[in-house]
């Protein structure tokens, strides 16, 4: 009997089941796309963070700026040339000097925060790099003005004397001193070698340099070919690019740390550390700990960097945390609601029914399981065209597959510590950013999965809704007396 | 079959009382045939109620058999009305998306009858009242006088020990009304029901072995 009088009121009544069908339909269909979108968006910004923190790294720590002392002056980098620098001919001097600073945003600290960190339970590999750039410095000024050159963190181009008849320029790439004995963990984790060969535990101390495809190609580099870092000159060994996406890695070029600490006269000292947790679950309470180990230090996991992700692809993410979630939950409640409100409809157009089957015998029970199987079914036939129109919503979004540009490292150099202001943080401003955006910006095709998780929540919230409406309309239903309900006029 | 003792039933509509019922004391013996008559507001329909178990006397017992109806809960009046009494109603009440046969089986739904059972009897029933070719018919496609005989075979189909009836000609022409009655005084003899039947009809009444008349809650014998 409940079969049959189920099946012929869902017949029957088929524009009452249309309609809620269908507006549960479109609100487990968003949430499937909303879910899958969002789920891309997360993948793109790991893959992004991948391509600057390499694979697997749980937490980076790195330090804010020191806040400079009052009436101390710290001198930043800037360029000394000598009475006899440069070479004199034809009556004007030609001056070149480069050298390595720490980006901008990086404060280099004590190596021994690795062995600090490393000593931290729940840490199973880390790695500390050196990020650095080099500044080259060249112009031509007219001879007898010698003075001292401009800092590097004024304006580029202008004489010394305004005498005229001089020029500047500067030129910044990039350089990352890394552990040649090839660490699990950190920048170079992912990149793949594409010529050449990488930096091995022999290169310590040696001229050595491994260089990011992009900037070998803009910069006409070839494996065998030389590359002046600081005024030294180093061998070019191998060429790199980013697994995870045609763009750049992390950096311009990758040296020995040893090499990279003694040329920016830095011994000992590093800019970040990059730790892989020994269970992925536990990257919360590892944050905790390494903070507790390294209280002068910024400790961030991916989700915190993952925040610092800018360009199109923050924007999509944005986007669906915000509009995404919203919209699937005010549409849920909407569909709730309407299938809510037509059981309910549907109970008080049906009291005389209901009277008349009391009176004849059925229980509440029998009545209020009449009333939840047809809510039910709604919610399951809703359930089936969502999930069905949600297949097809994802399927599309994957055809189309959006291209996401992501800035990460940019966010890596300014983000952090902010923008001290102080005199020894005026070291090329213009220059590390230009970089660092340089060498990250990611593009990456948005990929949305589709999980059988998420077809669970689907089929989930589908049968919720069914059940929610049911109760509702089955408690009316149990509450009318009998008497009263068939005085009721139809 | 039926003892009610000081029976009163009252309503409360917006703050005033309305007493439907009032000090009602009355004896139906097993398998007799009862007619009610009365003005309208009268307490017909309450008094009908309270025979039917759907409703509790405000004061006073109504006894059916050995059950005092207003000391049981909902679910043992409910399985009460399920196994003892038939009810047929003016507006004859069915279910619009059901087909004939179907309505009648949902008088069967609440005794767990095996599937086939319950269509056999269904069918036997509707047979019984001359609608055999009509079973798989919905009520709209039904005359008014077919769909009351649709509602008594519902109201039939359990084998009821009685069987209750609110104006169940009201609705029909005097034709299909005669019909009607005559139907429902060949069941009784042959069953053995006892047939308690509400009208405004004079003649419809004076088929009963006995008549009742209910003003203003009062019950009187004619
Ligand atoms: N649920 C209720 N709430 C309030 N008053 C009610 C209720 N049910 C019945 N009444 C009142 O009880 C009185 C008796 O009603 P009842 O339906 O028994 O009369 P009736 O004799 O069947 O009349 P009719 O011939 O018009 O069907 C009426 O005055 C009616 O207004
Ligand atoms: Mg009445």
């Amino acid at each position: 009997m409940f079969g049959t009088y189920l099946a012929r009121e869902l017949f029957h009544r088929r524009k009452q089941t249309i309609i809620v069908a269908i507006g549960l339909a479109i609100a487990i269909a968003l949430v499937i796309v909303v879910n899958s979108v969002s789920a891309g968006v997360r993948d793109a910004q790991a893959t992004a963070l991948q391509s600057v923190y390499g694979v697997g790294t749980a937490v980076t720590i790195t330090q804010p700026p020191a806040v400079p002392v009052a009436g101390t002056t710290q001198r930043g980098p800037g360029f000394d040339f000598g009475a006899g620098a440069g070479n004199t001919a034809d009556g004007s001097t030609t001056i070149r000097q480069s050298r390595l600073v720490t980006g901008r945003g990086s404060t280099a600290f004590d190596a021994t925060a690795l062995a600090t960190a490393q000593a931290v339970s729940g840490v199973a590999q880390a790695t500390a790099t050196l990020a650095l750039n080099n500044v080259s410095f060249s112009g031509t000024l007219p001879t007898g003005g010698q003075r001292q050159a401009p800092n590097a963190g004024a304006p580029t181009t202008g004489g010394s004397d305004g005498a005229g008849g001089s020029s500047f320029s500067v030129d910044t790439f990039s350089v990352e001193g890394v552990d040649v004995a090839g660490a699990a963990v950190g920048p170079l984790t992912a990149t793949t070698l594409i010529d050449g060969r990488t930096l091995a535990a022999s290169d310590l101390g040696k001229n050595v340099v491994v260089i990011d495809k992009s900037y070998a190609t803009s910069a006409t580099l070839a494996v065998g070919g030389t590359l002046a870092i600081a005024g030294t000159n180093f061998t070019v060994i191998g060429i790199v690019g980013s697994t995870s996406s045609d763009a750049a890695t992390a950096s311009n070029t990758y040296i020995p740390l040893d090499v990279a600490q003694s040329l920016s006269t830095l011994p000992g000292k590093v800019t970040s550390i990059y730790v892989k947790a020994t269970s992925a679950s536990s990257v919360g309470d590892l944050k905790t700990a390494l903070e507790k180990a390294l209280p002068n230090s910024t400790v961030s996991t991916q989700a915190d960097l993952a925040s610092t992700v800018s360009g199109s692809l923050s924007t999509a993410s944005d986007l669906v945390s915000n509009l995404g979630t919203w919209l699937s939950v005010i549409v849920l409640a909407a569909a709730f609601l309407l299938a809510i409100l037509f059981t309910i409809s549907g109970v008080g157009r049906r009291t005389r029914e209901f009277g008349t089957l009391k009176a004849i015998g059925w229980s509440n029970g029998r009545i209020v399981r009449q009333v939840a199987g047809e809510s039910l079914v709604h919610g399951i036939i809703g359930g089936i065209i969502g999930i069905a129109v949600g297949l097809i919503g994802v399927v599309i979004v994957n055809v189309v597959a959006p291209t996401l540009t992501a800035s990460a490292a940019a966010a890596k150099r300014t983000g952090l510590g902010g923008a001290g202001g102080g005199p020894g943080d005026g070291s090329a401003p213009g220059f590390g950013q230009r970089t660092a955006q340089a060498a990250s910006t990611t593009n990456i095709t948005l990929h949305a999965p589709l999980t059988l998780s998420i077809i669970l929540i689907a089929v989930g919230l589908a049968i919720l809704g069914g059940l929610l409406a049911g109760a509702i309309g089955g408690w009316r239903a149990a509450r009318l007396r009998p008497a009263e309900a068939l005085r009721s006029v139809a | 079959m039926y003892e009610l003792t000081n029976v009163t039933k009252n309503y409360t509509q917006s703050k005033r009382k309305v007493v439907a019922l009032n000090d009602v004391t009355l004896s139906i013996p097993k398998g007799q045939s009862v007619a009610i008559q009365g003005p309208t507001g009268g307490g017909k329909s309450t008094l009908l109620h309270l025979l039917g178990a759907l409703e509790r006397p405000t004061s006073g017992t109504v006894t059916l058999g050995e059950d005092e109806l207003a000391a049981l809960g909902d679910s043992r009046l409910a399985r009460i009305r399920a196994k003892e009494i038939g009810f047929v109603f003016q507006g004859f009440n069915l279910i619009p998306t059901l087909s004939a046969q179907e309505n009648v089986e949902t008088a069967l739904a609440p005794l767990g009858l095996p599937t086939r059972e319950r269509r056999e009897r269904a069918v036997a029933a509707l047979e019984n009242l001359g609608l055999g070719d009509r079973a798989t018919h919905l009520p709209f496609e039904l005359s008014g006088g077919q769909q009351q005989r649709v509602a008594i075979a519902r109201a039939l189909v359990k084998d009821p020990e009685v069987l209750l009836a609110d104006e169940p000609t009201g609705n029909l022409d005097e034709q299909t009304r005669d019909e009607i009655m005559d139907l429902l005084e060949g069941l009784w003899r042959e069953k053995g029901l006892t047939l308690i039947v509400v009208t405004h009809d004079t003649a419809v009444a004076k088929r009963a072995q006995r008549r009742l008349h209910i003003k203003q809650g009062k019950v009187t014998e004619r």
